[in-house]
């Protein structure tokens, strides 16, 4: 009650129709740490169907971004809806890639157990895990070329390896809206193939995919959205439209030499 | 002696001694069962905290229990006390963690030593009473079987089988947010209860081991068994399974010998009791252990030799190594007389391709094979997935075409 007398921000709503039925619509999100702002009054509206990278430097609140809207940190301000409901009635239809840097390795539970964790949720509380949902979690890990490793302990695996598994494990929860992040980062280029068949099919499929991507030389060719940030929102929209040197001078600032955007953006027209 | 402690732990030691190692080793099993989560959420310093935390509310708990009952030793009391202050103990951790800059490591510390000063003043207090009912307090400190009544021991195990119990119908949720909480509560599953369920059955544990093991050592109680544990397994079922099997035996074996000892306290004998499963695996383990991390180096040292004098032949260089052209010889790359065999020739071809492709690996993915730790010492087929390694050989075919 205090917080919402107190908002500074003028209280959104999400009233358009494309807002309405949106698989992830944001109004004036504002997130701080320790009294620093790192996303700050962010809207943003994704398209139903397609890839979005989440571009900006580092410390952009890129990954800060996804976890607000995941709702795993407190906001300051803003309305988040996914289908036009609230996050927290919405999280059977929510996928999720951590970065891969966020767990511990060594944890005992081998590639399959992890990948069977994405089943979780429709075996439910309390319930065992049994034989067949752990053939199903082999039919992802099949999916990411992983089955040879289903039973090798998950810290015996290659960044790349790692990656993969992480994926089929979301893949396992067949949600309708995913948010991933940097799962390129430190990978083989086969499992960056993989990945991006993957992502290739969540779209045909009628999917969404929010991506925090720092490779800005790829970014155009793998998704077909963006949403460029750096803490206050840059640009968003088609591709073509926002990967535009001046939004990205804009939020990279004098951290992207004109020589690196030259090359970069002949890219954005395809 | 040894016959002696053997009819103790065959239940022949009368009904109250067996009552006792029967509830021991309950408690051991739950200490093990719930300290596999609390290591690995790492928080099993925690415990620590909680059981230094305890002292003042077990002397507080005596002193109530005095002026309402007329005798200060009723277990009742004590464990409510040793109960309400454990908590307030993990509270206060939990506060100086979210509004100081302290580390959890001296926020636990801090507590810890704050809590067990004042249980130790009020105990000493309580020592100045002139009422007999105090003697035998202090074996909260390092626990005493000697003196535990049938009802007692009774009482930790139902509670110490209600808590093993618990856990292991958590495993699957328990384990989820172990791992990876960030993915837990993005599945709506709430982490922050399934963390209080995973303290308060910590909480539990050290409660009704306060008279088995004592405050000051039970942290080994929930410690051990699950590192112990690890040595193993590399599977979260098995791991709970083993540091059962260890916290339940360590605890039978270290009650029956105190047993047999009334002088020693039995938290002390339970614990080097504990110790000695864990050096045994710290040593003994397969894979993980001391010994096999030495075999496996020496063992690793012949398969790079062995690789390297494949290459060599291949190449046809001479081996120098005679240790080496008789384990050539043996397995049957060579023959008597020193020269390839048909299926020494198989092998070294197969090793060169090999080497070729994780060339080509080192090649295409410095960074990767930097951070693989297995680059050229397995078959690639053994670490790298097929469609990588399909791609490396289409890659070392076309460069191999140019060169022609």
């Amino acid at each position: 009650m205090i917080a919402k007398l107190l908002r500074l921000q003028p209280r959104h709503s999400l009233s358009t129709d494309e807002a309405r039925s949106a698989p992830l619509a944001i109004e004036g999100l504002s997130v701080a740490y320790h009294h620093k702002p790192v996303v700050w009054d962010l809207s943003f509206v994704a398209p139903a169907q397609g890839l979005v990278a989440v571009v900006g430097p580092n410390g952009a609140g890129k990954s800060t971004f996804i976890k607000a809207a995941l709702g795993l940190i407190p906001k300051l301000s803003g309305e988040i809806t996914v289908y036009g409901k609230s996050v927290a009635s919405q999280r059977h239809l929510i996928g999720y890639v951590p970065q891969r840097g966020s767990v511990d390795w060594d944890f005992p539970a081998s590639a399959l157990d992890v990948v069977t964790m994405g089943l979780y949720g429709k075996i439910g509380w309390l319930r065992p895990v049994r034989k067949a949902h752990r053939a199903t979690a082999m039919g992802y890990l099949e999916q990411v070329g992983m089955a040879d490793f289903a039973d090798r302990q998950i810290g015996q695996l290659s960044g790349g390896q790692q990656q993969r598994v992480f994926l089929a494990r979301a893949l396992a929860q067949d949600a309708a809206l995913y948010f991933m992040d940097e799962p390129f980062v430190g990978v083989d280029a086969a499992t960056e193939r993989a990945i991006v068949n993957v992502l290739k099919d969540l779209k045909d499929q009628g999917k969404t995919v929010i991506c925090v991507h720092h490779d800005l030389q790829s970014a155009p060719d793998y998704f077909d959205h963006a949403l460029i940030l750096n803490i206050r929102p840059v640009a968003s929209g088609p591709m073509a439209e926002t990967f535009t040197a001046e939004n990205l001078q804009h939020a990279y600032g004098g951290r992207l030499a004109p020589s690196e955007l030259s090359g970069l953006i002949p890219l954005a027209g395809q | 002696m040894l016959t002696e402690l053997l009819d103790i732990l065959s239940f022949q030691g009368g009904y109250n001694t067996s009552v006792v190692l029967l509830g021991s080793a309950l408690l051991g099993m739950a200490g093990g069962v719930i300290g596999v989560f609390s290591l690995l959420r790492k928080r099993a310093l925690i415990s620590d905290a909680i059981s230094h935390a305890t002292l003042p509310g077990i002397t507080l708990g005596f002193l109530v229990a005095l002026a309402l009952t007329g005798t200060g030793k009723s277990l009742p009391f004590l464990m409510a006390g040793a109960t309400i202050s454990g908590i307030l103990g993990v509270l206060l951790v939990q506060w100086i963690k979210d509004n100081t800059r302290l580390p959890e490591d001296s926020a636990i510390g801090t507590v810890l030593s704050s809590f067990f000063g004042l249980g130790v003043v009020l105990m000493s207090y309580i020592q100045t009473l002139r009422d007999g009912s105090q003697a035998g307090l202090e074996s909260y400190l390092l626990g005493s079987t000697a003196s535990m009544l049938q009802s007692e021991a009774e009482m930790i195990a139902i509670f110490a089988l209600v808590i093993t119990l618990a856990a292991i119908i958590f495993l699957k949720e328990f384990g989820l947010v172990c791992f990876d909480p960030d993915y837990a509560a993005s599945r709506g599953w709430s982490v922050s209860k399934l963390d209080l369920l995973m303290m308060a059955l910590l909480l539990a544990v050290v409660v009704i081991g306060l008279k088995t093991v004592g405050l000051i050592l039970i942290i080994a109680l929930v410690i051990i068994p699950p590192v112990t544990a690890r040595f193993w397994t590399d599977r979260l079922g098995l791991m709970v399974g083993i540091s059962a099997f260890t916290g339940g035996i360590s605890c039978f074996l270290g009650a029956g010998l105190s047993a047999l000892t009334p002088d020693f306290p039995s938290g002390a004998t339970i614990v080097l009791t504990a110790t000695t499963l864990f050096l045994l695996s710290l040593f003994l383990a397969p894979r993980r252990g001391v010994l096999a991390t030495g075999l496996q180096q020496i063992f690793f040292r012949y398969r790079i030799s062995r690789r390297r004098a494949l290459l060599d032949l291949g190449q046809g260089r001479p081996l120098f190594s005679p240790l080496l052209v008789l384990s050539l010889k043996r397995e049957g790359t060579l023959d008597s007389h020193g020269h390839i065999t048909k299926s020494g020739h198989q092998k070294i071809k197969q090793m060169m391709r090999d080497q070729d492709l994780w060339n080509q690996y080192l090649t295409d993915y410095p960074e990767e094979a930097f951070a693989q730790k297995d680059w050229s010492l397995a078959m690639i087929s053994d670490v790298l997935s097929p469609d990588l390694i399909n791609e490396l050989e289409e890659r070392l075919q076309r460069q191999q075409k140019v060169t022609v």
